[in-house]
């Protein structure tokens, strides 16, 4: 208690008034965060309520317009990075700058500065062996899945000493083993007397792991509040601005007709990191959610484009849509079969950053909803079809002119998704459709997935949020380096079975013999014991 | 304090107006040059800029040079959009000469109203032959288009040098690297009486105007920059990557050759081991300083032509080296670049004062 009492008095720090405007909009208004030593203290908000800029203030990316910043009771000014690593500062971003063809041992070396040396190296193996980050230093990072790559950073972080850990979003990318692998970590560095900036939505994870939460919206603080005492109702109500709807699980009635079917599909990549394909077979009936788990960099990427047809298989007939052979022709004549496909990567593959919301909803609708006309691009065509595409999945943008790379992760992903369910398609392939996305974006995306195949498309969702998939999908299998694992009826596997199938691992030995998976497994309706035990190609 | 500040978005402005930041400080550059030459600077200026625009017959001049330069930008601009660097504009227009010019040999003194047309289509053809050639080999080896185009065009230049000591020599030209005057029927039409202004000045605008609809209004321009900028996102919407190399190398081919053509059947009337004063190269300056845009491309056309008129004009009544030309050139072209970065970012006059 006493303890308590004295890091009230001298709280690490205190950032005080913080304001900082865009051109267009004020980030952060006024906005106030106070952290002590030993406390994980969580940062929560949606996508543009100002999370980011105020980390990136605390780190030195950022100067602020107004408010005053306070370490250690003293009066600072955090001019850049390399100022907020000296003060203790240490931050482990989302998404990782990791050069993949170095060793673990060079990366954190060119991280921090300093030769790549023996004395380096022992370090990393203390550091890592200390606080249960198991990592080897001379391994190639391209070898490292992505979790064990969040360790690297998380290891230069700690090699620095910090009194502050910012984390922003670190379990997005893991497998739940990992996730809870880091609360150890984390919880033990608290134990320490190190202060943890926690940025995340999701509010299960800060239930159970934060003290306090600082909750932002619209660039304003709404509120400090004790997660322990709040409900997780309660705290994506102050997040929202008003209670939000979560999807509830469906109970769907598949069509018998196969809309989507992939045969022996092997395909080897000419990506260096790539992975290959092995003997892929799925069928993907009309009115159905079929959901592939995995972690990132199991064949998740080639499984899309060989699907996309950004890579085409030697043989028409590996990939079939409505039992058309599809295997050998472009994206585009496959859109033009139904097929709509959104890549896992927003900026730069789903659309172009430079370029307009309009000129990004041509990208991919040009032809499904005629916004050619004579040989022409028709600019009054393709600026209602966006309109439509903003106003229907409820964009936040400055209209269609507005650059996609200026607009929010959740409200790009919710205008891509947006934009390939205008064009109405009879199958429909995402990639990690909530990735970085906040919940009232994720909600809503999930909600069209569920509109959708209730309409009587059929969905296939690749992603590595389990729980999403647990809810949105009806049947369910997992992608272990580039093979397919049998399809379960998504009520009849649990969270831990499904791990151990992103192992790779066999689960239930009645299920294993079957070697062909085409078609249905189930109808939806089957007992945990029947599921895996249909083959034939429906 | 003075410091770089990222901007949140590029700034539009600033696209326009680097470009005329670029010529203003490269006019006092030029002016402190003039200084240290001990030239007078009134007059150096009088004689570079405004002496050579002061006739009807300087400003035909300008169309005469702007004309290869307009063309040729354009047609790099396209290929620049969709992120195909071909740095070999001069070697396809030496091809584009040495084709066309070979066409108007063959029917020396033939007096039809086809000889032209053929010319034409060969010097077109030619300047498409020699872009086919980094093309190839980009999408069958993926050898990089800026080596290989430009390392041919000093082959085209060779090559034209041999033809012109050679076979395409003037039999009766006293041993001179010369061709023979071409005929009548195979010299552009001049649009101006009295000047050396030929049909291609109308030639480049007709083809801003297809460059400019080309870009802004069809699928296939819209492929193009969905190229340029994001490549992953061009294969993920279907377009074909290799089809797009083609086009842009096979365009400007096109477009440098016909070029080529037009300056040996039209100011120069011959083939000789030289056709050329680097239109090639300069068109990838002109491109830059009109903004990758058609219209942009018109006025860079004509700055760009105007140092060369300049170059000549100081040359002659100064006695300054003709090089002037080329370090104006370089000046604009390294001035741009550097003006370019405030595009996205904005210069800051920071006080050191901590703010409360």
């Amino acid at each position: 208690m006493s303890i308590q009492l004295e890091s009230t008095a001298t709280p690490l720090v205190a950032m005080r008034g913080i304001s900082k405007a865009y051109p267009g909009c004020l980030a952060n208004d006024a906005v106030d965060l106070t952290l002590h030593e030993g406390q994980i203290h969580a940062l929560l908000g949606e996508n543009g309520a100002g999370k980011s800029t105020l980390v990136k203030i605390l780190y030195g990316l950022l100067q602020a317009d107004a408010g005053s910043i306070e370490w250690q009771g003293k009066p600072v000014q955090i001019n850049s990075p390399a100022q907020a690593r000296k003060l203790g500062i240490a931050l482990v971003f989302q998404h990782f700058s990791l050069f993949d063809s170095l060793s673990v041992l060079e990366n954190i070396a060119l991280g921090m500065a300093v030769p790549a040396n023996r004395k380096l190296e022992s370090k990393i193996i203390e550091v890592s062996t200390r606080y249960g980050l198991p990592l080897d230093p001379d391994r190639q990072v391209y070898t490292l899945s992505v979790g064990e790559r969040q360790r690297i950073e998380i290891v230069r972080c700690l090699l620095q000493s910090p009194k502050l850990l910012i984390m922003d979003e670190p379990t997005s990318v893991l497998t739940p083993q990992e996730v809870d692998d880091l609360f150890v970590t984390l919880r033990r560095l608290r134990d320490e007397g190190v202060a943890i900036l926690y940025i995340s939505h999701k509010l299960n994870e800060i239930k159970s792991l934060c003290s306090e939460a600082t909750i932002l919206r619209g660039g304003q603080r709404v509120a400090t509040a004790v997660p322990d005492e709040e409900s997780t109702q309660s705290l994506a109500a102050l997040m929202m601005g008003d209670e939000i709807v979560v999807p509830t699980r469906e109970a769907r009635q598949p069509g018998d007709t196969v809309m989507l079917q992939l045969k022996a599909v092997s395909y080897a990549t000419s990506e260096q990191h790539g992975v290959p394909l092995n003997d892929i077979n799925l069928s993907l009936r009309a009115g159905e959610i079929v959901g592939i788990a995995g972690v990132a960099g199991n064949g998740q990427d080639e499984f899309m484009q060989v699907i996309s047809g950004e890579v085409r298989l030697s043989d028409g007939n590996g990939l079939r849509l409505h039992g058309v052979p599809a295997g050998t022709i472009s994206p585009s004549e496959r859109r033009k079969l139904g097929l709509c496909c959104v890549p896992e990567e927003r900026l730069g593959h789903a659309a172009v950053p430079g370029m307009s919301l309009a000129d990004n909803a041509f990208l991919t609708a040009h032809h499904r909803s005629g916004l050619i006309s004579g040989g022409m691009l028709s600019t009054g065509k393709t600026r209602r079809f966006t309109e439509q595409v903003i106003n229907q999945f409820n964009v936040q943008c400055n209209g269609t002119a507005s650059l996609a790379a200026s607009l929010s992760g959740g409200n790009l992903q919710k205008f891509i998704v947006g934009r390939e369910i205008e064009q109405q398609p009879s199958v429909f392939v995402v990639s990690q459709p909530t990735w970085g996305v906040d919940a009232g974006a994720a909600a809503a995306i999930h909600k069209s997935l569920q509109a959708m195949a209730n309409a009587g498309t059929a969905v296939l969702v690749v992603s590595q949020d389990l729980d999403e998939l647990m809810l949105i999908s009806d049947r369910i299998a997992a992608l272990c380096a580039g093979r397919l694992s049998d399809v379960y009826a998504t009520h009849s596997v649990s969270i831990q079975d499904l791990g151990l199938l992103m192992g790779g691992a066999v689960i239930d030995s009645s299920n294993a013999g079957v070697s062909d998976l085409a078609g249905g497994l189930d109808s939806g309706t089957s007992t945990s014991d029947s599921a895996g035990a249909g083959d034939a190609s429906a | 304090m003075i410091s770089l500040e990222p901007r949140a978005e590029p700034s539009k402005l600033m696209g326009y107006a680097a470009p005329v930041i670029a010529l203003v400080v490269t006019l006092l550059a030029g002016l402190v040059l003039f200084a240290l030459l001990k030239v007078p600077v009134g007059e150096a200026f009088y004689a570079f800029f405004i002496d050579p625009i002061s006739s009807v017959y300087g400003l035909s001049e300008l169309g005469v040079k702007a004309a290869p330069l307009i063309m040729i930008a354009v047609a790099l601009s396209i290929g620049y959009r969709a992120n195909v660097w071909n740095i070999g504009a001069e070697g396809q227009l030496i091809l584009g000469g040495i084709c066309g010019g070979a066409v108007a040999l063959y029917f020396y003194e033939v007096e039809g109203w086809f000889v032209l047309p053929l010319m034409i289509f060969a010097g077109i053809l030619g300047g498409m032959l020699w872009a086919a050639i980094p093309a190839l080999l980009k999408t069958r080896f993926n050898a990089n288009e800026i080596l290989t185009s430009l390392m041919l065009t000093y082959i085209a230049a060779l090559l034209l040098s041999m033809l012109v000591h050679g076979p395409l020599r003037d039999p009766d030209g006293f041993n001179f690297p010369e061709s023979r005057l071409f005929h009548a029927a195979a010299t552009l039409p001049i649009i101006l009486e009295g000047t050396r202004l030929h049909i291609g000045a109308l030639v480049a605008l007709l083809l801003v105007v297809v460059g400019w609809v080309l870009l802004s209004r069809t699928l296939l321009g819209f492929a193009l920059k969905v190229n340029g900028q994001a490549p992953r996102a061009g294969l993920y919407a279907g377009f074909t990557q290799n089809r797009l190399i083609w086009f842009s190398l096979l365009f400007c081919g096109a477009a440098a050759g016909c070029a080529g053509l037009f300056e040996v059947a039209g100011p120069i009337g011959q083939l000789l081991p030289t056709i050329s004063p680097g239109y090639g190269f300069t068109a990838i300056i002109v491109a830059f300083l009109g903004r990758l845009h058609p219209v942009g491309i018109v006025f860079a056309g004509l700055v760009m032509a105007l140092s060369y008129l300049g170059g000549e004009s100081a040359q002659i009544s100064l006695n300054l080296p003709v090089a002037v030309t080329g370090v104006f050139q370089g000046m604009l072209l390294f001035f741009l670049l550097a003006a370019d970065v405030l595009i996205n970012y904005r210069v800051v006059w920071r006080s050191k004062a901590v703010k409360a």
